[in-house]
């Protein structure tokens, strides 16, 4: 079984080392761009942000966590029409782009909003929305869902006959908690406060939007601004190196504790319970976070929806650039993805966990502190704008293929295991083996991850921001720009449009992978 | 002659010594108690175990080095051993070019063994759609097309009805017979063995004894056998 070096197991190794290049050469870019003199260095305002970030984050990530838990509680032990549907809905929210969100917050919350309507009927005096508060409520909309979700999986992860046993035993509610669901939280919970904890360190379209001045600004937002406004890229490079800082060190964090997995399967089945308790408490949670997450979906879908007709022709470019990019982006990390994941497979051992480990490495720095270093890497040579797009694109590939490998490695090494020996077999090698046998089975993975990717990148308001002029803004950038226009009926509009294409890019790939896919 | 001289394989947990020769074109059913190694001793002659120690031999010439699809043999498995997203008629000629695509000549060869097997017609369907007696069929169609002169079934037909195995084990002898092909069965089955009616190899005792014919040994079995088959 003597074996020669395969040209898959090098295109792998090749996509792991564009990744690392990429990366590293990033962070090495942004490593050597960072002085500290006279003159340069960090003030007062940066060290501001470094701890507004921090704080922002546990915040956001406390809340999250503290609401999500009577949600959670409530979804697994209820059964209701529509039980299904709320918890597809509660995944959606890492589709929906940040900025689209932002702007049904805003109808809802802000300054005409509907809350501050009621406000106003009432005799009340106004909320403001912008400011640190502002952060958080958008956080907190993105990630209930999501500690929900994990929160449940604990949930659902109990055997039910423990339940049963409990109710078998007479237990009353209260020892029912304290001996079955307490431990499973103290498990679950500080594990899916850590994970919001690292999404909420990088939070740049939020602060972007919502934040900003000297309270309410993050690492990643001065990074921005540092760029737009001074154009000082030392400074630039310096925050970023604070943001790389931030993001690592809450990784180390989140590797010392078990942190749950959210793309599980299984959140159909609720639990049978014995001893729910009234019915009115689970109810009102259900309806506060349903209102909570669908309110400001409805609001903009009535306000823009009228307003798509009436869009200038510049949003509509707009929309094709993000379609080029998403469409792009998606191809890329479905490239690299596959060919790391079928080298993994192949090496197996140490070697495997190296290349696919490159292709994780997209996690450890935010989409800015990588478009920095890009941005120090490329400008001596081109004009940054007129390389926005495809830098976005690769920026977004690198940033959605670890959630790629996270589908493709494991279903790869199944189909090697199922059906490898007989390919082996029959001879069945290189090109072939990956049309006939790869291919076909990972069919609905590869969907999958290319609607992931495709979606995500058609939402992002990232490092576009850093590289884009009038001319090649993409819809999340046009949209942010008419927002700072206050032209919000356009606004509206450009943000259903933005969401019918992120939700149709995914649906597109997702659906793609499941044609025809046999047994 | 296939010969397995002095070869060892050593796995994990498990040891496995062979010291036997096959004649071209026997008949021969692998038995004994399970976890002995039946399906190792099988393996290790398709390519899929290493051998540690001896050597594998055809007409003579080694071919222990040799990667799975280069020796002269074809593999059933116990189980998926067809592709369930590719149709019949395309399972069934990768048997005759699995990295190329088929030209009409080929095609029709595929229809033709298929209708040989019984299953005329039937080349559009995906395996998903057919019982488990189609689904061996397939297979076999297929290793009849492989045309190797080696044939390894790793009890293939353990989910299939008494009635169907016989049938299939008979499909199975006229496949084999007709290419003048040797056969290597595992069973757990003594009387897959006698309806084999060639030679048995028994497999205890971390060792794979030299081939006895079947009714000299189901008729005085050693005490290995007679425990195992109680």
């Amino acid at each position: 079984m003597a074996r020669r070096p395969r040209p898959l197991t090098a295109a792998g190794l090749a996509a792991g080392g564009l990744v690392s290049a990429l990366v590293l050469g990033s962070l090495a870019a942004v490593a050597s761009r960072a002085q500290i003199g006279p003159g340069a260095g960090l003030g007062p305002g940066d060290w501001g942000a470094v701890r507004f970030t921090l704080w922002q984050a546990a915040v956001s990530a406390a809340v999250s966590v503290a609401l999500a838990v009577p949600v959670a509680r409530a979804l697994a032990r209820r059964r209701f029409p529509g039980r299904g549907l709320l918890v597809t809905l509660l995944g959606a929210p890492f589709i929906l782009p940040v900025i689209v969100a932002i702007l049904g917050l805003l109808m809802v919350f802000g300054r005409a909003g509907w809350v501050n309507d009621a406000l106003a009927f009432a005799g009340l005096p106004a909320v403001s929305i912008y400011g640190w508060h502002g952060v958080i409520l958008a956080n907190v909309f993105f990630n209930l869902p999501l500690a929900t979700r994990l929160i449940l999986q604990g949930w659902l992860s109990i055997p039910a006959e423990r339940f049963r046993l409990a109710a078998s035993l007479g237990l009353d509610r209260r020892r029912a908690f304290r001996l079955i669901e307490a431990p499973m939280l103290r498990e679950v919970l500080p594990g899916s406060a850590l994970v919001i904890f690292l999404i909420c360190t990088t939070s740049f379209a939020v602060a972007l939007t919502l934040g900003g001045g000297p309270r309410a600004t993050t690492i990643e937002l001065a990074i921005y601004q540092a760029f737009r406004f001074d154009f000082d890229l030392s400074r630039a490079a310096l925050l970023a190196l604070l943001q790389l800082g931030v993001t690592a060190l809450a990784g180390t964090l989140a590797l010392t504790v078990a942190v749950p997995d959210a793309m599980g399967a299984g959140l159909g089945r609720p639990l049978v319970r014995w001893d729910r308790g009234p019915v009115w408490g689970d109810g009102l949670a259900i309806c506060l976070a349903a209102l909570f997450l669908l309110a400001p979906l409805a609001a903009l879908l009535l306000r823009g929806g009228p307003a798509l007709a009436g869009l200038p022709a510049s949003v509509w470019v707009a929309a094709g650039r993000s379609t080029a990019v998403a469409l792009g982006s998606a191809l890329l990390c479905l490239g690299l993805g596959l060919a790391i994941a079928v080298a993994a497979q192949r090496m197996g051992g140490r070697r495997a966990r190296g290349v696919e480990l490159a292709g994780m490495l997209g996690l450890a720095a935010s989409p800015l502190v990588l478009g920095t270093g890009l941005f120090i890497m490329l400008y001596p040579f081109v004009r940054p704008d007129r390389l926005a797009l495809p830098v976005t694109a690769l920026v977004n590939a690198t940033m959605a293929l670890p959630f790629a490998l996270r589908a493709l490695v494991p279903a790869v090494a199944r189909i090697e295991r199922d059906y490898g020996r007989l390919a082996d077999s029959l001879g069945l090698r290189g090109l072939a083996r990956l049309r006939r046998l790869l291919l076909p089975r990972l069919a609905r993975p590869l969907g999958f991850a290319g609607g992931l990717a495709a979606a995500l990148s058609m939402g992002d308001l990232g490092v576009i921001a850093l590289f884009a002029d009038a001319q090649s803004a993409t819809l999340p950038l046009q949209l942010y720009r008419l927002m700072g226009a206050y032209r919000m009926d356009e606004a509206a509009g450009a943000a259903v449009l933005l969401l019918g294409l992120s939700l149709l890019a995914f649906w597109i790939f997702d659906r793609g992978g499941r044609v025809d896919a046999d047994a | 002659m296939l010969t397995l001289e002095r070869v060892a394989i050593l796995l994990e947990d498990f040891a496995l010594a062979a010291d036997l020769s096959v004649a071209e074109g026997a008949r021969v059913a692998v038995i004994g108690p399970s976890g002995a190694g039946k399906s190792t001793l099988l393996a290790a002659i398709g390519g899929f175990a290493p051998i540690s120690d001896g050597r594998l031999l055809w007409r003579g010439a080694a071919i222990g080095h040799l990667p799975p699809a280069r020796r002269p043999v074809a593999t059933i498995f116990q189980d998926n051993n067809l592709f369930p997203h590719l149709t019949v008629a395309a399972n069934v000629g990768l048997g005759l070019a699995p990295n190329a695509r088929l030209g009409a000549e080929d095609r029709a060869r595929v229809a033709e063994t298929l209708a040989s097997v019984g299953l005329g017609g039937l080349g559009a369907r995906k395996p998903g759609s057919l019982s488990g007696g189609q689904q061996s069929r397939v297979a076999l169609a297929r290793a009849a097309l492989q045309d190797r002169p080696v044939m390894l079934l790793d009890e293939p037909f353990a989910a299939l009805g008494p009635a169907l195995k016989v049938e299939m084990i008979d499909l199975v002898i006229r496949l084999a017979d007709d290419r003048g092909a040797t056969l290597l069965m595992v069973t757990h089955d003594p009387g897959d063995a006698r309806q084999l009616g060639g030679e048995t190899i028994l497999v205890a005792e971390g060792r794979a004894r030299p081939p006895v014919p079947t009714t000299q040994l189901l008729e005085n079995p050693p005490d290995v056998l007679r425990n195992y088959l109680g």
